[in-house]
């Protein structure tokens, strides 16, 4: 205590201010209570993994994990109760985090697909058990060589990899921040905390470990690269503006601005840092939401990562993704409209066309569903695009109904298998109606909600986002969407044809019996798509009332 | 609010469906009579509705009104006029009859699996596509329409490609020949699928313009757009309507189907079991029809007319291209299904004479084909279910060994041709008369579709019933009591709306009168008034 306090009177002599001047950084911890509760339980659960017996382990970890998340989401409800999300929105945190509507709804939406996703991570009954051990989707010792004897002995030894929670609580708290980021910087940070986590899940497989770890590498490179993107934009807008914060940044860009100092004055007249620099932070926001022409590690990594990981992130990932580039493009950068449109038009027409044509081609199950969320970030944009309060609503609600269905779809995805772990082979999928009936009509649902069907939340979804679009004026945007939904619907039909009009194979895989854990993660999935299929109206009102950015 | 009678209608099959599907593995039985009682207790909603409604009343009668999405301008609204009385009556009618007919349609052929039920899963689609058809007679709104009528795709995919003709089936499984089961397989599914990505294009494209249609006028209502286009309140660039009338009648035009967005009709009807392709033909299709009546004219009326010489040469086309090819045809099934684009061309061409006679007439003409089909239909899948053949070649003097069967199938065929006497020559002369006031070389020309009509139902009936008794044909059984119960009612009502259309009639005309006010278009001083008047007074 002393020696601080002499610091402090070192630094005050040469600064020549009194000790009570320095402001020390507010913090409104009540506001910020979602992301702290779920940090604080990733870092227990790194003290978890240090201390508790490896035995119990695994049950600590769970109980941990799904308690914060749920709790994380009580404190959601309790600060959207508090008009957090309307009028008592504002930025907190020194300027850092907004606590506003968008924020709100995108955090609960995240935190609820976590808890389901996290039920399909604690899975273990669905693989035979190894040496009497019950054995989850991840690898019994990530860092083994796979093949190697200490890879044998560590099966034999029954060792799991519990880890995975903490990561993926870890990988929760960044998505937390990132669609609520308020400066440059705090966006970078919440990239970071929550993309490492992931290359690290995306390595961990049980089965298939080289493919696993090689699906890593190449999220972490193409990952790192569009890290680089974002960052260096991040730095040319800096230039541009002289601030990290989106408020000052807007008022830069809008002609708004006050206090014009002599640098400020020399720098924002460079329109090609900002454009640069806007383009360069968009390309990496895009590599996050798998738009093309940014989309090439989706497949890979969607095939090799441990399906649960995959739901996971296919869900959580893309919605904090849409979070940012929504407040990035609404709050930022309105004043660019007319430069960012026609480029996010071209994104959103090729995205979409492309996802639902590449689809086509796909004979694995993985595969197809990653081309397929090409094809859903591409309809997004669509609503994005739309700029206007309906835009924002109704990309929060395609979000949420979204994140459920695909969750869901990997979380039957595990359940089928055969000698060699997951049969994700689609040949291997024929006549699966006939063998278990309800499996493949649940996810025959689920291909339904996926190509749009009415009655489904797909449908809810899309007619919200291309609804909006044609408000505002992207009517061309609703046609190349009308039509890429009737291509993408040609093989979402094509699996279940596979499914119910195909004979059975000798050799077919069998559907495993999940536990109850992955059973809730499927019902939930399920009655999420057909409540917001059939009466959509409350989410709609939800979505609506949170769709104001705080600035 | 009183008794929601028309949400109950739809409902009740619905719940059915639920209940039926739910029925135990080992309880195939229960399961149908399970979907019969409710087709029935539906049959008798529906002529309680038809009860309910005044001819000479408001437009839209036993109206509902409920909020249901605001956000997106949607409300639950359901109303019916004449129209839609008349075609719920006849799915209503029908669906009884078609859940009789495939009483063995769907049983297991071995015990596969104590999972796999398919007797439950058809019966419960079929009451599902009913659920869903009479809904959308009963929307009054284009979202809820809409809902529904993209929604009855799914159901109905899985009755044609799960579900295949058991006589064609089990006679390649009797050769233990396996491949050729797999090629039959192969080709349901070929056929389910192009039923399905045909109409969910249209349907697609449907959206877009429901979507555009929200953009321009802000909301669904069709009785609110209908009178804010009649009052002149609600402008619409004349480009924009039209594209958005293109965009709906694409839907429809491929639900219907016309010519040349026709061609899965006859991979579906053909691959399909007997009743199920009569669900496609008679129930499910109408609603195509149906919709241009309610939601073409009424919401585009300009553009409506704009489009109708283009829509009558189309129409054209498939009266004389669908009868035509009929002749060619090798296969029973497909015969009909060809029989039938060509009297959807009537229906259409009935539709867009733009005159009260040729909209009755359509109207009146979508009953009537539905019930025709179905007879001879029904009646061709009892024939083929017997020598387990499609085939026209591989019968041949039936009419010697099951007279009964001959009968009936002679009186659908009939039927099919316009005989006068029953009830589609009514239908036909009542849209070839309003269509030749305005029209006279169209009405000519269609004319031509009659005499092909009578020459490939004739033909078949002369290579399958009459001649020589072929070997494989010896054995044939006459109808059984479950056969004759599904045709003989179809009969009687043939010959009794062909006698005295006025029940209906006396519903449609009202309703036809609206419709045509939409449009603003009043019949064409009579040029012909003698032989029409003739006409009508010798039917």
């Amino acid at each position: 205590m002393s020696t601080t306090a002499a610091a402090h009177g070192l630094l005050t002599l040469a600064a020549g201010e009194p000790i009570d001047r320095i402001p020390a950084p507010h913090i409104e911890y009540a506001q910020l209570a979602p992301t702290l509760i779920v940090v604080g339980a990733a870092v227990l659960g790194v003290l978890v993994e240090a201390f508790v017996p490896r035995r119990s382990r695994y049950y600590v970890q769970v109980f941990l994990a799904v308690a914060a998340l749920a709790s994380a989401f009580a404190a959601v409800v309790g600060l959207a109760a508090g008009g957090y999300g309307g009028d008592k929105a504002h930025i907190a945190a020194m300027g850092a985090v907004a606590v506003d509507g968008p924020a709100l709804f995108l955090q609960g939406i995240i935190l609820l697909s976590a808890i389901v996703a996290v039920f399909t991570f604690a899975e273990r009954r669905l693989d035979p058990a190894a040496h009497g051990n019950r054995v989850d989707s991840f690898a019994a010792q990530a860092a083994s060589v796979p093949g190697s004897e200490s890879e044998k002995a560590a099966v034999k030894a029954g060792f799991t990899t519990t880890e995975v929670f903490p990561l993926a609580l870890f990988a929760v708290a960044g998505m937390l921040i990132f669609p609520a980021a308020d400066d440059l910087l705090t966006l970078f940070v919440a990239l970071e905390v929550f993309s490492l986590p992931l290359y690290l899940l995306c390595a961990v497989a049980r089965r298939q470990r080289l493919m696993s770890q090689e699906a890593a590498v190449k999220y972490f490179l193409l990952g790192a690269f569009s890290s680089a993107f974002l960052l260096f934009g991040i730095a040319l807008v800096y230039g541009y503006a002289g601030s990290v914060s989106y408020a000052a940044i807007a008022d830069v860009v809008d002609g708004t601005v006050t206090k014009i100092d002599p640098a400020l004055a020399d720098t924002m007249g460079n329109d090609a840092l900002l454009l640069i620099g806007g383009a360069l932070i968009l390309t990496g926001l895009l590599f996050k939401v798998g738009a093309v022409p940014f989309h090439m590690w989706t497949p890979d990594v969607y095939q090799g990562a441990p399906t649960p990981v995959t739901g996971f992130m296919a869900a959580a990932t893309k919605v904090a993704a849409f979070g940012a580039l929504l407040r990035l493009l609404y709050v930022v950068l309105p004043g660019l409209r007319w430069d960012w449109r026609p480029v996010m038009w071209g994104v959103a027409i090729l995205t979409m066309l492309a996802g639902a044509v590449i689809a086509v081609t796909q004979t694995d199950v993985k595969r197809l569903l990653a081309y397929s969320s090409i094809a859903h970030a591409g309809f997004i944009l669509a609503g994005v695009i739309a700029t206007s309060a309906q835009g924002v609503q109704s990309v929060l609600f395609y979000l949420g109904a979204y994140s459920f269905v695909t969750i869901g779809a990997f979380a039957v995805v595990t359940l089928v298998r055969d000698a060699g772990g997951e049969a994700t082979h689609l040949s291997k999928w024929a006549g699966l109606g006939r063998r278990s009936p309800l499996t493949a009509a649940v996810f025959a649902v689920f291909l339904l909600a996926f190509a749009g069907i009415p009655l489904t939340s797909g449908f809810a979804g899309k007619f919200a986002v291309f609804k909006a679009a044609a408000e505002g004026g992207a009517g061309v945007l609703v046609v190349v969407g009308v039509i890429s939904s009737a291509i993408a619907a040609f093989f979402y039909i094509r699996v279940i044809v596979l499914m119910f009009f195909s004979e059975p194979k000798a050799d077919g895989p069998t559907v495993a019996v999940p536990s109850p854990l992955t059973m809730t993660t499927i019902a939930v999935g399920v009655a999420v798509t057909l409540v917001l299929g059939v009466a959509p109206q409350y989410f709609l009102d939800l979505a609506g009332q949170a769709s104001t950015f705080v600035r | 609010m009183s008794f929601p009678l028309l949400t109950v209608t739809a409902a009740l099959p619905a719940v059915g469906a639920v209940l039926t599907a739910a029925v135990p593995a080992a309880r195939r039985t229960a399961a149908k009579w399970l979907a019969l009682l409710f087709s029935l207790a539906t049959l008798a909603l529906a002529v309680l509705v038809a009860v309910r409604f005044e001819p000479g009343g408001a437009r839209y009668q036993l109206t509902e009104s409920r909020a249901w999405i605001a956000d997106f301008g949607v409300r639950y609204e359901l109303g019916v006029d004449g129209i839609g009385v008349a075609l719920i009556a006849l799915t209503a009618l029908l669906i009884p009859f078609i859940i009789l007919a495939g009483w063995h349609d769907a049983d297991p052929l071995e015990n596969k699996s104590q999972r796999w039920r398919p007797t439950q899963g058809f019966f419960a689609l079929i009451l599902m596509v009913e659920a869903m058809v009479i809904i959308s007679f009963e929307a009054t709104d284009v979202f809820l329409f809409y809902i529904f009528f993209e929604a009855m795709l799914i159901p109905m995919y899985f009755l044609i490609g799960g579900f295949g003709d058991r006589a064609t089936s089990s006679r390649s499984a009797a050769a233990a020949a396996g491949g050729t089961d797999e090629n039959a397989a192969a080709q349901r599914s070929y056929a389910a699928v192009k039923f399905l990505l045909y109409n969910l294009v249209g349907g697609l494209i449907m959206l877009a313009a429901v979507i555009g249609l929200y953009v321009v006028a802000g909301n669904f209502s069709l009785q609110e757009i209908t009178a804010a286009r009649a009052a002149g309140t609600l402008d619409m660039a004349t480009n924009t309507e039209r594209l958005l009338f293109l965009g709906f009648f694409f839907a429809f035009a491929v639900k219907a189907p016309l010519w040349p967005l026709h061609t899965w009709l006859p991979n579906a009807m053909g691959e399909a079991t007997a009743p199920v392709a009569v669900l496609i033909t008679a129930v499910v299709d109408k609603v195509g029809t149906f919709a241009m009546l309610r939601f073409c004219l009424g919401l585009f009326p300009d553009a409506s007319k704009w489009a109708t010489p283009a829509i009558l040469v189309l129409a054209l086309i498939s009266i004389v291209y669908g009868a035509l090819v009929a002749v060619g045809q090798r296969d029973i099934k497909r015969l009909v299904a060809y029989a039938s684009i060509s009297h959807f061309g009537f229906i259409i061409m009935g539709i867009f004479a733009m005159t009260s006679q040729g909209q009755s007439g359509a109207t009146l003409y979508m009953v009537n084909h539905g019930i025709s089909t179905a007879a001879l239909m029904l009646v061709a899948g009892f024939l083929i279910s017997r020598r387990g053949s499609r085939l026209i070649a591989d019968y041949g003097g039936v009419q010697k060994v099951a007279p009964v069967l001959a009968g009936t199938f002679l009186i659908g065929g009939l039927a099919t041709l316009s005989l006068p006497g029953l009830a589609p020559f009514v239908s036909e002369f009542l849209v070839l008369v309003g269509t030749f006031a305005r029209y006279p070389v169209i009405g000519i020309i269609a004319t031509i579709g009659i005499v092909l009509a009578a020459l490939y139902t004739l033909v078949l009936y002369q290579r399958t019933m009459t001649g020589p008794v072929k070997e494989e044909v010896r054995t044939m059984q006459d109808l059984r009591l479950r056969e004759v119960l599904v045709v003989a009612p179809l009969i009687v009502l043939l010959i009794g709306l062909g006698v005295y259309p006025k029940p209906l009639t006396q519903i449609i005309n009202p309703a036809v009168e609206h419709t045509l006010s939409d449009v603003h278009e009043k019949d064409p001083k009579p040029q012909v008034a003698v032989e029409a008047k003739n006409g009508e007074a010798a039917k």
